[in-house]
């Protein structure tokens, strides 16, 4: 079995977060803003369970169910606001949602 | 009986406090129980005490009774404690007494005015405040005293606060005497430093046995305590308040602006007459600075025609004499002339009130006239409070007091021709101007009715300040009369006795016809111009230097004029060129600054959320930058 190494999980584990990142940034649909997170979240996961693995330790998989945990009370609590937002303003354009602003 | 003295401050502080916080729920009865009983039993006590005190003297005659240390900052002692000598004894005793019989006339006076409680409950503080000044052990306390009387001063000044008039005429008095307490709190500093002490017996030895006569220190804490008795006593160059300060009720005339406080500065001077002594070019001052303002105070009296003014001015003049008698070391007569002063001029004031309330309360005497069958009691006492200030011989208490000064100023040690002339002339028109007074408003025609009759607690106390106008004088008489010395000999272990050049009776009997013969001369000068020949007097005005010279003395000699433009215009337009202040200028700044960035930074919250998550990852960046490479 061929051992991946740690540099290339890592470097993946980027490269998923910054696509994420740049999800959030650029997409205006608050739906794939929301899944953009989650993808941030995974890559931070991601990055977890590959330094434990390296270190052949478990807490690595322990913070990601952490991780999972969180992201799923998350998202419930980000698709209840998504549902809010979308009678509210009958849109999922979040620049819309701009009113909270001096 | 000796540790009761604290008592007579206490119940008018006492009295004083119950009514400033409960005041407005008792009714005018009670009030005036409280606030004149109060009085009256410190009175008691004072006369009981004042007894035990000169038929049983306490060794080394003064008692002191300390209460409590008030505070200790380094060398810096004072403790609340009364010390009573002969000094303060006559002091307590007029303003307990005279101050008791002025609050039992008030009582009536005041009636039905709104603040009643407010009244007696200023009264009272007073009294405390002037019974701690006089009573002091040290010059700390004495300031607390000198203080306390001069907010009560201002208070009473401005009782009827609705009229701006009145609240003007308070804060001149205030900001006035405040020029000279000014000068006399660093005049204790001075003390303080050169001898590191303010408890007056231990400043006073250590001053005469450190100091030599005429040493620049001694003159230096002289003159800033004269400045200070300056301000208070309303003598020159400080005088313009007193006038003024007539805008209060005529019982605080009385009491306050007559007999009590404006002799404070008196009382400093004679209290630390050591110091005094070891700086005769200050002693001298003190003389020239009484001469001068009775002169000019009297010129001033002559052309009043508000009758309280009249008396405001014949204070400053009468308070002048005191100085000069102090000036030219003449302590027990000054002293003698504050007690009588402040029976007759007590009085007078009261009678005036009374006048001013039977005639709708009007204060131009030319517009009274024949109220000497209308109002019979308050003319026969006016007349004996007037004959007093005239000093009219032999039978009044004025004549007594004055009479000493005069014979001091020409005959003592530090007197001269020059002192005793400015004295003599004061005689003269404090005749005229007194006597102008009684006839203008008592004789002639009546001009208009009378509104109100005074009642007993207003006619008693009128009654028993005439008999003192007659027979308070008694306890000193010249040689020519008697020598009785009464006073002299209770005061000869406070006050030093006065040197004098040259004696003889028939000198003094001399000195004693002609004065007595121009105070006459004056009375019938006043009846002859404004009774006999009124228009005589028109005539004259009509001149035009006279008219002019009268409206100069009308004036006060122009001091007011003066001072505003000396020190009030130029104060007031530096306010106003820099209404915007220009210290603010930097606060204001930092004030302007915050609101700049304050309107930049707000643009940057935009409501829109992907703008918010770029700025968290600019802030994690920044952050991870500085963790990672520094």
């Amino acid at each position: 079995m061929t051992v991946v190494p740690m540099e290339t999980g890592l470097l993946l584990a980027g490269i998923l977060f910054l696509l994420g990142l740049v999800g959030v940034l650029v997409r205006r649909n608050v739906i794939f803003m929301l899944m953009s997170i989650e993808i941030m979240l995974n890559a931070a996961g991601l990055a977890f369970v590959i330094a434990g693995a390296s270190w052949g330790q478990a807490d690595g998989q322990v913070m990601f169910i952490f991780i999972l945990t969180m992201a799923a009370a998350e998202v419930s609590v980000g698709l209840a606001l998504i549902l809010q937002f979308y009678r509210q303003f009958k849109t999922l354009d979040a620049d819309v949602a701009s009113q909270m602003r001096e | 009986m000796f540790g009761t003295i604290w008592i007579i401050p206490f119940l008018p502080l006492l009295s004083f406090l119950i009514l400033a916080i409960t005041g407005k729920r008792w009714s005018e009865k009670t009030v005036s129980i409280l606030g004149v009983g109060s009085v009256g039993i410190s009175a008691l006590f004072t006369v009981l005490i004042g007894i035990q005190f000169l038929t049983n003297p306490p060794p080394g005659h003064f008692v002191v009774q300390t209460l409590w240390s008030w505070m200790e900052v380094g060398s810096l002692t004072p403790a609340i404690a009364f010390h009573l000598d002969a000094l303060s004894l006559v002091f307590c005793f007029v303003v307990t007494f005279v101050g008791f019989i002025i609050h039992l006339y008030s009582s009536e006076f005041m009636e039905e005015d709104e603040g009643f409680s407010r009244f007696f409950a200023y009264m009272n503080l007073f009294v405390g405040s002037m019974l701690i000044l006089v009573l002091a052990d040290n010059l700390v306390l004495l300031y607390l005293g000198w203080e306390g009387v001069g907010l009560c001063s201002y208070l009473l000044i401005g009782f009827w606060y609705k009229d701006p008039q009145n609240g003007y005429a308070a804060r001149k008095a205030f900001v006035v005497t405040r020029v000279g307490d000014t000068a006399m709190a660093i005049g204790l500093f001075l003390l303080f430093t050169s001898f590191g002490t303010l408890h007056i017996d231990t400043l006073l030895d250590a001053a005469s046995q450190n100091w030599a006569t005429g040493t620049t220190m001694a003159v230096l804490a002289s003159a800033l305590l004269l400045g200070g008795a300056v301000g208070k006593s309303a003598q020159l160059p400080l005088q313009t308040w007193l006038p003024d300060a007539m805008a209060g009720p005529t019982p605080v005339s009385a009491l306050i602006h007559a007999a009590t406080m404006v002799t404070a500065g008196v009382y400093l001077i004679a209290r630390t007459n050591v110091i005094f002594m070891l700086a005769p070019a200050t002693q001298l001052a003190v003389a020239i600075i009484g001469a001068a303002t009775l002169l000019i105070a009297g010129f001033a009296a002559l052309t009043q025609v508000d009758i309280k003014r009249v008396l405001a001015y014949s204070t400053i003049s009468q308070i002048g004499y005191m100085f000069l008698a102090l000036g030219v070391g003449a302590w027990s007569a000054a002293i003698l002339h504050f007690m009588t002063h402040a029976f007759f001029k007590a009085l007078l004031f009261l009678a005036a009130g009374v006048v001013i309330l039977a005639m709708h309360h009007e204060h131009n005497m030319f517009k009274m006239g024949g109220l000497r069958k209308e109002l019979p009691i308050t003319f026969w006492t006016f007349l004996i409070g007037s004959a007093s200030l005239a000093a009219l011989p032999i039978v009044t208490a004025g004549f007594y007091s004055k009479d000493l000064i005069l014979w001091y100023a020409w005959a003592g040690e530090q007197g001269n021709f020059w002192l005793w002339l400015a004295g003599f002339a004061g005689a003269f028109i404090t005749a005229i101007y007194t006597f102008r007074m009684v006839f203008v408003t008592f004789y002639g025609k009546r001009k208009s009715e009378i509104s109100h009759k005074p009642g007993k607690r207003m006619l008693i106390p009128l009654v028993i300040l005439a008999v003192f106008s007659i027979i308070g004088g008694l306890v000193e008489t010249p040689h020519t009369l008697g020598h009785i010395q009464l006073f002299s000999k209770m005061l000869e272990n406070v006050l030093p006795s006065t040197g004098i050049l040259h004696s003889g009776i028939s000198e003094e009997l001399i000195l004693q016809i002609v004065t007595a013969l121009l105070a006459l001369l004056g009375i019938y000068l006043a009846y002859y111009l404004w009774l006999k020949k009124f228009s005589l007097v028109q005539k004259i005005t009509q001149v035009k230097l006279l008219a002019t010279s009268q409206r100069f003395f009308f004036s006060g000699w122009g001091f007011d004029w003066l001072y505003d433009r000396l020190f009030v215009f130029p104060a007031v337009w530096l306010a106003r060129i820099n209404r915007r202040d220009f210290i603010d200028l930097f606060y204001d700044g930092i004030a302007d600054a915050n609101r700049y960035f304050h309107q930049e930074l707000r643009k940057t919250q935009s409501g829109q959320i992907r703008w918010y998550a770029l700025g968290i990852l600019i802030g994690a960046l920044i952050t991870l930058t500085i963790v990672v490479f520094i």
